[in-house]
């Protein structure tokens, strides 16, 4: 009896462990495909010179300016009204049908794919409103792609803040704002930074909604009115239309070696921050 | 209603929803003494003293029902400001509950919230109240580090210095000492014995050595009945009601 329990237990973990390494491996085999083939296009050339003919010849740098731009910009426009709307949720809203329905809305639109976001940005930003191709029309679309991201994260960042702390202010004669302001928020704050990484990380990969809404030019962006291409959408193009395999692979390394370093400057940010507030 | 009595509670009713927590409790809060309220778990107390400042308003779905009078005022009246109503009656929780933030920005957290910004008088209210708190000389040299590297009993003498920061009139106390060591109990006695000389304590307790020891007078409490309150050496000596004498001899609590 007890000899094929120990066994079924080590077989079991045994497949625990193969699922993993499988994990792990196919990791290691996407990434590695990408670098063995892509390091040898890297050079401080290649991500400090312009595109030319079309980027089968020079480097990616109004490219790497663009996608820091687009970025950026769909950070501004999506952590305020991300936060926002978590420290409603959480600290003013009452329990009931309003909240429900407004997360009800907050899930749904995490389930919706993103050439829908790039189409519906097409027609609003890019059409109707008349922005056009630009970097502001694609920090839009991408700002409503990861706000989910951005209110789920902070929710439960808010909510894990005791209550004791927030009874401690009111005690003191503190208003509920100034709680929030003082104790709760950066108290909260190393789970809202996780939330902002996580949506930079699915917005760094975007690349059918930003064609949509941000166009794919190759000029260097001066302004948030100019379009512009990310690295995605560049390797994109340069692959589909068979422009330069070596190219897209050197692309596609710089991106990779850009979202690994996001993910460690995270990581450190965020031990940085919990060790301040613990 | 006499001069001396610094909070007043007439007829007061809570209700959780339907669940009646207090029964039409009438107590006074005599200016400048301690009184103690005693009773077994659940009857009613910390509900009690909740509703001295307020903070039952918090908790979704309570009702009130009666009158409760600081220096002769309704505070359930409203037009009362609740965030100066719990400036002048502050309260210290059971488990000491410091900001996760410095010693000095866990002090100067009240008056900061009321607007003080001026570096020097904030320096000066720290301080005195860290000394009225008897905590100061302990941390003088640690003021900017973390106050949750404390220990329990200086971490609750730092809840009372930031309390006593915003300078109140009342203090309500919710079983301060249950979560600490005798040693950090009995300094936080002292303490309290000599902040009556300046404010008005009001301090529920499931320790009645420590309610005979500290207190002025004491109320009784049972399933959310105010069941007797008279001068504490009174109560347990010559209690009035049958039930009190079965609580304090330790027949049953």
């Amino acid at each position: 009896m007890k000899w094929s329990a120990k066994l079924e237990e080590k077989v079991f973990i045994g497949l625990l462990w193969a699922s993993a390494i499988l994990a792990i491996l196919v990791l290691f085999s996407i990434v590695g495909h990408i670098l063995i083939n892509g390091i040898a296009g890297l050079s401080w050339e290649f991500i400090t010179a312009e595109p030319s003919r079309m980027g089968k010849e020079g480097g990616i740098l109004s490219i790497i300016i663009g996608t820091l731009y687009l970025t950026v910009a769909s950070l501004i426009v999506a952590t305020p009204i991300g936060v926002g709307s978590a420290i409603f949720l959480t600290e003013y809203a009452k329990k009931g049908r309003v909240v429900r329905v407004i997360r009800f809305a907050t899930e749904s639109l995490a389930a919706v794919p993103s050439i829908i976001f790039g189409l519906f940005g097409f027609v609003l930003f890019v059409i109707t409103l008349g922005m056009g191709w630009s970097i502001i029309s694609g920090a839009l679309t991408i700002a409503f792609m990861i706000l989910p991201t951005i209110i789920r994260a902070a929710e439960e960042s808010i909510k894990m803040v005791p209550d004791s702390y927030r009874e401690g202010s009111l005690a003191l004669g503190a208003s509920k704002w100034y709680t929030i302001r003082k104790v709760v928020l950066p108290s909260a704050l190393p789970g809202i930074a996780t939330g902002i990484i996580l949506g930079i990380g699915r917005s760094i990969g975007e690349t059918a909604a930003v064609i949509l809404t941000a166009g794919s030019s190759l000029g260097l962006p001066t302004s948030v009115f100019d379009p512009t291409r990310t690295l995605s959408v560049h390797l994109y193009i340069l692959a589909s239309e068979g422009i330069s395999m070596e190219k897209a692979y050197a692309t596609a390394t710089v991106l990779i070696i850009l979202i690994i370093s996001i993910n460690f400057v995270a990581n450190w940010l965020m031990a940085k921050l919990v060790g301040r507030v613990a | 209603m006499l001069v001396t009595n610094k909070m007043e509670t007439q007829d007061l009713e809570l209700y959780y929803g339907t669940f009646c927590a207090l029964h039409s409790v009438s107590l006074p809060i005599l200016t400048n003494q301690v009184t103690a309220l005693i009773g077994p778990s659940g009857c009613g107390k910390s509900t009690f003293l909740r509703t001295l400042n307020r903070m039952n308003d918090l908790v979704e779905g309570t009702t009130i029902k009666g009158k409760v009078f600081l220096d002769g005022e309704e505070i359930y009246s409203p037009d009362v400001d609740c965030v100066n109503l719990r400036k002048r009656i502050g309260m210290v929780f059971q488990k000491p509950n410091p900001f996760p933030m410095s010693i000095y920005d866990n002090v100067s957290y009240g008056p900061r919230a009321h607007g003080l910004k001026d570096r020097q008088k904030l320096n000066q209210i720290v301080e005195k109240s860290l000394k009225e708190a008897a905590l100061f000389n302990e941390v003088k040299d640690r003021l900017n580090s973390s106050a949750l590297q404390l220990s329990g009993g200086q971490q609750q003498r730092l809840v009372m210095a930031r309390l006593l920061a915003v300078e109140p009139e009342v203090l309500l106390m919710d079983e301060p000492a249950s979560a600490l060591d005798p040693i950090s109990t009995s300094k936080l006695e002292d303490l309290i014995l000599d902040l009556k000389k300046q404010y008005t304590i009001i301090i529920v307790t499931h320790n009645m050595q420590q309610a005979a020891r500290i207190s002025d007078y004491t109320s009784f409490f049972l399933n959310g009945e105010m069941v007797e309150y008279g001068i504490t050496k009174e109560l347990f000596t010559q209690p009035q009601d049958k039930r009190t004498e079965d609580y304090v001899t330790g027949r049953f609590g």
